[in-house]
C-alpha cells in the first residue's frame, strides 16, 4: 500500500546550522505516529515540514505517492489541519473560529453549520458556541482548536504538543476525548510531544528524534523496552541503565554479570562484544513474593535504600552490592507489603523485560 | 478669554446661518484630508504587511526611514511636494501646484509613514506562529493577510485615527502647496492663519473651534467602529 506521506532525504538548516535531517519517514493510512523527543530535537520542525508550513532546505514530500510542488502547497494543506501547541484562537466567537477553515475553502450555509455544531459537541463545546473565543479557558480553548481541525475532515491531523501547558486533570480528559475521536474517525494522525504518556496513548507507532535525526521508529512497545541506544533508553524512562557482561548462555538466552550478588538471565541472544548495558525499565523489578515469577526469572535479594511516593505508584530504589536499582510498584502492591527504608526484599526481573545494548 | 468665548459663540452663528464661506472652506477640508487618509490607508496597510513580513535587503532601513518619517514636519513634506510641483520643478507640466490635488499629494505623504508605521507594528505584536496556524487551516496567502489585519483591527483604526488627526491639523504642507487661495485651496487651518494675521481673532476663533468640532466628529465616528469591533 503506498503510504499517506512519505519523506526522503529531507534537510532544513537554519542559518547554515542542520537543525533537521531525516532520511526516511512514511505514515500509513489511519495510523497515528507519535514523534517523541527532547526539547530543541527538531519535532516541530519536522512536522511544519510535513504540514507543508515551511520549506526544507533539501527534501521531497510524497502524499499518495505524488511529490509535492511547493510553490503551491494550498491543495494540499486545505486536505489536512493543523493543531498547534497555542490554541490560536482568532478574535471571533467560538463558533466562527470553528467554522473558519470551511469558510477559508468557500464553504457556507446550512451544512457548515451542521458539521460546526456536531464537533462543537463531539469535543464538549457546543455550549460555548456564541462566546468569544478570547475569554475561554486553557481547557476550553485546546477543545474548540481541536474541534476546528477535525470539522475540516482532514487527511492528516498534525497534533504539535496540544496538550502542553494545560493541568493535569485537564489533559487526561482532553486526551482520552483526542483518543476516542481518533479511533471513532480512524484519522491519520501526526503527533509531536514530549510527553512519554501521550505517545503511549495515542501512537500506533513511535518515533524518537534526537538532534534532528531519526533514532528509532517502531511499536510503543518496541521502543519503550527495546531502545536502541543508551541514549534513547534514557529518554523513553529506562531507568536501570546498568554495565555488565555476558559470561554466558543459559536455557532461555544469555547471562549477564552485574554485581557478586546479581546476575542476570537475559532471553535474548548475544553475539557482539560481551560489554553491555543491560536495560530494564523499573515498572519491570518485581518486589515482593517470588512465586509467580516467570520460569527462568531473575530473583535476587536487595536492601531498600530510598522509598518515594508518586501518587498512585511508589518508586522504590535499591540496592545489591554496589548497584543501584529503581522499582516502581503500585502504591496498593507497596502498602500491602508494608515495605520501608533499610528493609531487605526479595526483586524479580523476568528474561525478556530485559534488553541488552552494546557498551 | 473674551475672544475664546466670542470666537465660539460665532462659531455657532455661523453654521447656524450656515455661512456659505465657512461651509465650502469645511468641506473643501474634508475633501482634501478625507482623500488623503483614504489613500495612506490603503498604501500604508499594504506598505505595513509588507515590512511585516517580507524580508528583503535593507529592511531595517527601510523601517527606521518610515519612523522617522512618523514625526516629520509638514512644512518639509510641503517644500519638497511644492520643489516637485513646481511649474519648472519635475512634475511641473501636470500644473499641479496651488490645487487641492496637491494639497491631497502632499496630506497623504504626511499620513503614509503613520499609517504605515503603526500597522508593520501591529502586525509584528500578533504571535507569529497564528501565521502557521492560518497556513495550516488552508488560508490562501490573501485569506491569510486579510485575517491578520483583522485580527490587528482595533490597532489598524488606532492607526487611521491618527493618520487622520495629523493631517486635518497640519496647515505647513497646505499652504505652501495650496497657497490659501480663496474659493479653491482655502481650508480650515490656513483659512485661521488668515484671519488671524487680519486679525479677526473672533472669526479664526471660529473656525478653530469648527476645526475641532470636526477633528472630534470624525475621530468619534471612527472610534466607535473601533469600540462596536472589540465587541464579538
Amino acid at each position: 500500500m503506498t503510504p499517506l506521506l512519505e519523506v526522503h532525504h529531507l534537510r532544513v538548516t537554519y542559518r547554515k546550522t542542520t537543525v533537521l535531517d531525516v532520511d526516511h519517514l512514511t505514515l500509513e493510512p489511519g495510523e497515528v505516529l507519535a514523534v517523541i523527543g527532547p526539547n530543541g530535537a527538531g519535532k516541530s520542525t519536522l512536522l511544519r515540514v510535513l504540514a507543508a508550513l515551511e520549506r526544507p532546505a533539501q527534501g521531497q514530500l510524497r502524499y499518495r505517492g505524488i511529490p509535492l510542488d511547493w510553490k503551491n502547497t494550498l491543495t494540499y494543506r486545505r486536505r489536512n489541519a493543523v493543531v498547534l501547541q497555542e490554541p490560536l484562537l482568532l478574535d471571533m466567537s467560538v463558533y466562527a473560529n470553528v467554522a473558519l477553515g470551511l469558510n477559508l475553502r468557500g464553504r457556507r450555509g446550512a451544512q457548515v453549520r451542521e458539521k460546526v455544531e456536531n464537533w462543537l459537541n463531539r469535543f464538549r463545546v457546543l455550549h460555548l458556541a456564541h462566546q468569544s473565543a478570547l475569554t475561554l479557558s486553557g481547557g476550553e480553548a485546546r477543545r474548540v482548536a481541536l474541534a476546528r481541525a477535525f470539522v475540516l475532515d482532514p487527511d492528516i491531523l498534525f497534533l504539535d504538543e496540544p496538550f502542553s501547558g494545560l493541568d493535569v486533570l485537564a489533559r487526561e480528559d482532553i486526551l482520552s476525548d483526542l483518543r476516542r475521536v481518533l479511533r471513532e474517525t480512524n484519522t491519520t494522525g501526526f503527533l509531536v510531544t514530549h510527553d512519554r504518556d501521550e505517545a503511549l496513548a495515542l501512537g500506533d507507532r513511535v518515533v524518537v528524534l534526537m538532534q534532528g535525526r531519526v533514532r528509532q521508529i517502531g511499536t510503543p512497545r518496541e521502543v519503550f523496552t527495546r531502545p536502541v541506544d543508551r541514549e534513547v533508553a534514557q529518554f523513553v524512562g529506562v531507568e536501570n541503565i546498568l554495565a555488565g557482561r555476558v559470561t554466558g548462555e543459559s536455557a532461555t538466552g544469555v547471562r549477564v554479570h552485574i554485581a557478586a550478588s546479581l546476575t542476570l538471565n537475559v532471553a535474548q541472544s548475544w553475539s557482539q562484544p560481551p560489554e553491555v548495558w543491560a536495560c530494564i525499565r523499573p515498572e519491570h523489578i518485581h518486589l515482593g513474593n517470588p512465586e509467580f515469577a516467570r520460569p527462568g526469572a531473575t530473583t535476587f535479594d536487595a536492601r531498600v535504600e530510598e522509598v518515594i511516593p508518586l501518587g498512585s505508584r511508589v518508586k522504590v530504589v535499591l540496592r545489591v552490592d554496589e548497584v543501584v536499582l529503581t522499582s516502581v510498584l503500585g502504591y496498593a502492591h507497596w502498602a500491602n507489603m508494608g515495605l520501608g527504608e533499610g528493609e531487605k526484599v526479595v526483586a524479580t526481573i523476568s528474561p525478556s523485560d530485559v534488553h541488552l545494548i552494546a557498551r | 478669554m473674551d475672544t475664546i468665548i466670542q470666537g465660539i459663540q460665532e462659531a455657532i452663528r455661523l453654521l447656524i446661518h450656515r455661512d456659505p464661506y465657512v461651509l465650502e472652506i469645511t468641506a473643501l477640508t474634508l475633501r482634501v484630508s478625507g482623500t488623503a487618509t483614504l489613500i495612506a490607508v490603503f498604501l500604508g496597510l499594504g506598505a505595513g504587511v509588507l515590512l511585516a513580513f517580507a524580508d528583503f535587503p535593507g529592511r531595517r532601513f527601510v523601517i527606521a526611514a518610515v519612523n522617522t518619517g512618523m514625526g516629520l514636519p509638514p512644512v518639509v513634506v510641503g517644500l519638497v511636494v511644492a520643489l516637485f510641483l513646481w511649474r519648472s520643478g519635475p512634475l511641473g507640466t501636470l500644473g499641479l501646484i496651488y490645487t487641492p490635488t496637491a494639497m491631497i499629494i502632499a496630506q497623504t505623504l504626511i499620513a503614509l509613514p503613520m499609517i504605515t508605521g503603526l500597522s508593520m507594528a501591529a502586525l509584528q505584536q500578533l504571535d507569529p506562529r497564528l501565521h502557521w496556524q492560518l497556513l495550516g487551516l488552508g488560508a490562501s496567502r490573501l485569506q491569510l493577510i486579510l485575517l491578520l489585519l483583522w485580527e490587528t483591527r482595533l490597532l489598524l483604526l488606532a492607526a487611521v485615527i491618527a493618520g487622520f488627526g495629523a493631517v486635518i491639523s497640519e496647515v505647513g504642507a497646505s499652504m505652501m502647496v495650496g497657497g490659501n487661495i480663496a474659493h479653491y485651496t482655502r481650508v480650515l487651518t490656513t483659512a485661521t492663519v488668515l484671519e488671524t494675521s487680519k486679525g479677526n481673532f473672533a472669526l479664526a476663533m471660529a473656525l478653530s473651534t469648527i476645526l475641532i468640532a470636526l477633528t472630534y466628529l470624525v475621530t468619534f465616528a471612527l472610534t466607535s467602529l473601533q469600540q462596536k469591533a472589540r465587541r464579538v
